[in-house]
């Protein structure tokens, strides 16, 4: 029986983040928090010729937080930074439920926080990973 | 007990609310206090020399006696009128403490204080040079007068302490807290706001120096709140805010106070919050606290031996239900607590999810935040039953077993 609160996506990197680690090559990290909730995570990424070589994220938050970050990295890894920052754009777009058919499968297993638009409360968590992600690739650019 | 008196049941029969540490529930009458406060009494109390600010500043100093016999205070005089606890809080820190203290001195403040009786005496410490030192408690909230005694030095000058901790539920010794201190010449503040509407609250049997509660947390509306001073301390202590009704007499380059309690009410006052904190307190009256804390104690161990019950979920404190006073912070293994609380929601179940604005506690116990269910006199078993029922499908729509 399929009762999970969340959708599957999010439950499964949730218990199972891919992401989760130190990343020793790392050549930047920057924090994020979100006071409200005690959620919080530091981004870390290895940045070479303006592609995301290769990233991880460490900290404690809630699952929508947790599996967020996760599912970002899966998109951004080896990736172009202005790639990376695209797709920061469509998620907050489609937080704030003005996303279109087209930008929605770019976000591809992203797309599990559409429903996030209708919880209020939630949307802190879900935006935490990009809105960080944003302030690092500023300050590494 | 008494649901039926509390529209919000009503409007929301599905509704299970066991978050009444944050705010309680508003009975019909104490509405009706305050609409017929507006509806024929309506004037700004204090000053006016016509029937109807006779009559607003009658309902306003009624308020304030029914205060004072609910706390048992010596006088009307030490009754001060705020927003709420914060405020209060705030008072006695930039009155008294920035006023007082000076390099040398210390603040000694309980390490499970809401953030609203720590963050002023921050605040006054790095003003005054004062050294802020904490009073740490065991894993299960207990403060012991061998641990106070420890603490204190010939410099403490004051110490904080909730009588209920919002976090544990635990009663703390605040008599012989007192008297401890007392002996030290050490002030106590004691945060009132969790015990007040729970449980009767003598503050000359308690001998504390000052004591804060809110309104809101007792069935009063938002915005009231109350300051107990012993008079000596208040009648030293310089105005917090200053403007209309707090002067006596006002030159070019000077004033002379109002007497207290005015000193302490700067400002058109809230006398409509003042009416409803007067019903709240004669609703409370009319039940009486025997049943009152009869009925909380008893749900509070129903939901605390099942919750005891449950794999996964552990509780916060002590280990018996009847140390609990009618709040349980708990967690469940591998689930954050704002999915907790997203879970109940969805249940139609409120509960809080956080660190109840006491992040230095929850650093002090190793958790980013908890979950925490509170009763209110309105609860019932059904109440219970539901928000067990929900606690233990957490683990599992969380994707564990």
């Amino acid at each position: 029986m399929n009762d999970h609160f969340y959708n599957e996506v999010l439950i499964d990197h949730n218990l199972h983040p891919q992401h989760l680690h130190e990343l020793p090559c790392a050549t930047c990290s920057h924090a994020g928090l979100n006071p409200s909730c005690g959620d919080e995570i530091t981004l870390h990424l290895q940045l070479e010729n303006g592609i995301v070589q290769s990233g991880s994220y460490t900290g404690v938050g809630c699952a929508i937080s947790q599996a967020s970050a996760d599912i970002m990295l899966d998109l951004i890894i080896g990736r172009q930074k202005e790639d990376a920052l695209h797709l920061a754009e469509l998620f907050k777009k489609m937080i704030a439920g003005e996303i279109s058919d087209d930008e929605l499968d770019e976000l591809e297993e992203a797309g599990a926080f559409q429903n996030v638009s209708k919880m209020p409360a939630r949307v802190k968590c879900a935006v935490l990973a990009w809105k960080t992600l944003e302030l690092l690739l500023h300050e590494n650019g | 007990m008494n649901k039926q008196d509390f529209p919000i049941f009503a409007a929301y029969p599905d509704t299970v609310y066991l978050d009444s540490a944050a705010t309680a529930q508003k009975p019909q009458c104490v509405m009706d206090a305050v609409a017929q406060y507006y509806a024929a009494e309506n004037a700004n109390p204090l000053r006016g020399l016509y029937d109807l600010s006779v009559r607003a500043t009658d309902a306003y100093e009624n308020a304030r006696t029914a205060v004072r016999d609910f706390i048992h205070a010596a006088s009307k005089r030490e009754i001060i009128f705020t927003r709420n606890a914060t405020e209060s809080l705030n008072l006695v820190a930039y009155s008294w403490g920035r006023e007082t203290l000076c390099r040398h001195d210390e603040i000694l403040v309980a390490v499970s204080e809401h953030h609203s009786n720590l963050v002023p005496w921050q605040i006054v410490s790095q003003k005054t040079g004062a050294r802020l030192r904490f009073l740490e408690c065991d894993k299960t909230g207990t403060y012991t007068e061998a641990m106070l005694r420890n603490a204190l030095t010939p410099q403490t000058k004051i110490f904080a302490i909730a009588q209920i901790s919002n976090v544990f539920g635990i009663l703390n010794p605040i008599r012989e807290f007192a008297e401890i201190c007392h002996k030290n010449d050490t002030l106590i503040v004691c945060d009132g706001t969790q015990s007040v509407p729970h449980l009767p609250v003598d503050v000359q049997a308690l001998d504390v120096d000052f004591l804060a509660f809110s309104g809101h947390k007792m069935y009063a509306p938002m915005g009231i709140g109350v300051l107990y001073g012993k008079r000596e301390l208040l009648e030293q202590m310089p105005p917090f805010l200053s403007g209309g009704e707090m002067i006596e007499y006002v030159q070019r380059e000077s004033a002379t106070y109002a007497e207290l309690p005015h000193k302490f009410e700067a400002g058109t006052v809230n006398v409509g919050g003042a009416v409803g904190l007067h019903a709240a307190i004669d609703y409370i009256n009319r039940i009486g606290f025997d049943k009152i804390q009869q009925h909380e104690n008893r749900l509070t161990a129903l939901a605390f031996e099942q919750m005891r019950e449950i794999s996964g979920v552990q509780i916060i404190g002590a280990p018996d239900a009847a140390a609990h006073h009618g709040i349980i912070t708990f967690s469940v293994d591998g689930v954050h607590p704002h999915d907790i609380a997203a879970i109940f929601d969805a249940d139609r179940i409120a509960v809080r999810a956080g660190h109840h604005c006491a992040q230095p506690l929850h650093q002090y116990l190793g958790a980013a935040s908890t979950a925490r269910m509170s009763i209110g006199l309105y609860n019932d078993e059904q109440d219970i039953e539901r928000f067990i029922s929900t606690l233990k499908t957490v683990r599992r729509r969380m994707g564990y077993e």
